[in-house]
């Protein structure tokens, strides 16, 4: 049986891949076990943002500066940066790693079939920009966080990752 | 003013430091002050500040000046409430202001007759504004805003000076990117020396 994923090891996965900067809005499905902790933790400088495509400009100008960065959002906000993640991360192939909370997500359905076309749609909009995801849904994923941030960063390449069910 | 004679004003206070800049400005700029802290790689329309408030927290021993446009900064007020929380010393905003989408048909922008950049900027809390339309007087007074703590905003309100050409292919190469990449880290390496 498959234990659902932890805010804290989400935090922690952050942490073992370098991240030292926090680029937020609030997301209703991370926003209690992952946001909050966030924004009070002294390793991190938590940068709030109004809108989501300042954040995709900011992890951008923060890895010139040698910094890890990481922009934590609603999967509604991912939508709305289309044309900044479209331009900036997968065109410069810049290391903006984005970790999206798929608000309205059943827990039972994959979010490839999801009654939402919002969350449906996401899988094949980052397969027409190449743009690299994964869903983590559980406490085996974390693993796979602290790998894709390494890979965005030693490769100058972007990804998104996906949590579709709120972290315990 | 002229937007060449602005810049040409701007570049004799401010020479060899980070600039991020958009659209007609950046096409005059890297004319007027080419250098290799020029950072032009904004991809997208109105994301200017949100670029140099990265670095200006990246680099926060480095002053950096921000060339936005008054479509661009529209298209990203939000940026001035965000870069005035975050409060960083060294956040220059320049905002040339000539009412139009230049690049894309001239077509005015919306309120173009009363917007105040230079007020919204102190209403979301930066900590000085100002607005010029004579560069007599933006020539006289440029030196001691830049010595100024920001986040400070600069509203310039222009009209087109000499003629510099689109340069899409530079602003969006990665060439342009590597050679930021690597003058900031050259400069980052000689404050370490220091």
């Amino acid at each position: 049986m498959t234990l659902p994923i932890k805010g804290a090891s989400i935090i922690k996965a952050f942490e073992d891949a370098g991240i030292q900067s926090i680029v937020a809005l609030p997301d209703i499905v991370t926003c209690d076990t992952v946001l909050w902790p966030l924004s009070s933790n002294p390793n991190f400088m938590f940068i709030p943002v109004c809108k989501e495509d300042e954040g995709v400009s900011i992890c951008a100008s923060l890895s010139f500066c040698g910094q890890r960065a990481l922009l934590l959002i609603q999967h509604t906000g991912f939508l709305d940066s289309i044309n900044a993640i479209r331009a900036i991360a997968v065109e410069y192939q810049l290391p903006v790693v984005m970790v999206v909370g798929l608000q309205g997500s059943d827990p039972d359905t994959h979010p490839n079939q999801s009654k939402s076309i919002g969350i449906r749609a996401l899988a094949p909009i980052c397969d027409a920009l190449e743009l690299c995801y994964a869903f983590i849904t559980d406490e085996e994923s974390a693993i796979s966080i602290v790998e894709m941030i390494e890979t965005a960063y030693e490769n100058s390449s972007p990804c998104a990752i996906f949590v579709p069910n709120p972290p315990v | 003013m002229k937007r060449d004679q602005a810049l040409q004003a701007l570049a004799r206070h401010y020479p060899d430091g980070i600039v991020v800049a958009v659209y007609q400005t950046a096409f005059d700029w890297m004319h007027i002050r080419p250098h290799d802290l020029n950072y032009l790689c904004t991809g997208a329309m109105g994301q200017a500040s949100s670029h140099g408030l990265g670095l200006a927290l990246g680099v926060p021993d480095e002053k950096v000046v921000v060339l936005d446009g008054d479509g661009s900064l529209l298209m990203n007020l939000g940026s001035l409430v965000t870069v005035a929380n975050m409060a960083p010393r060294n956040f220059f905003h320049f905002v040339s202001q000539n009412n139009m989408y230049e690049v894309n048909g001239k077509y005015p922008i919306p309120a173009a007759t009363t917007i105040k950049f230079d007020q919204m900027a102190i209403a979301a809390g930066y900590r000085y504004a100002f607005s010029f339309d004579d560069i007599g007087q933006f020539n006289s007074e440029i030196e001691g805003i830049l010595d100024l703590e920001g986040p400070v905003l600069v509203c310039m309100h222009i009209e087109p000076g000499e003629f510099y050409p689109l340069d899409y292919a530079t602003l969006h190469s990665e060439q342009t990117r590597v050679i930021f990449r690597n003058a900031l880290k050259s400069r980052l390496q000689s404050h370490l020396q220091e």
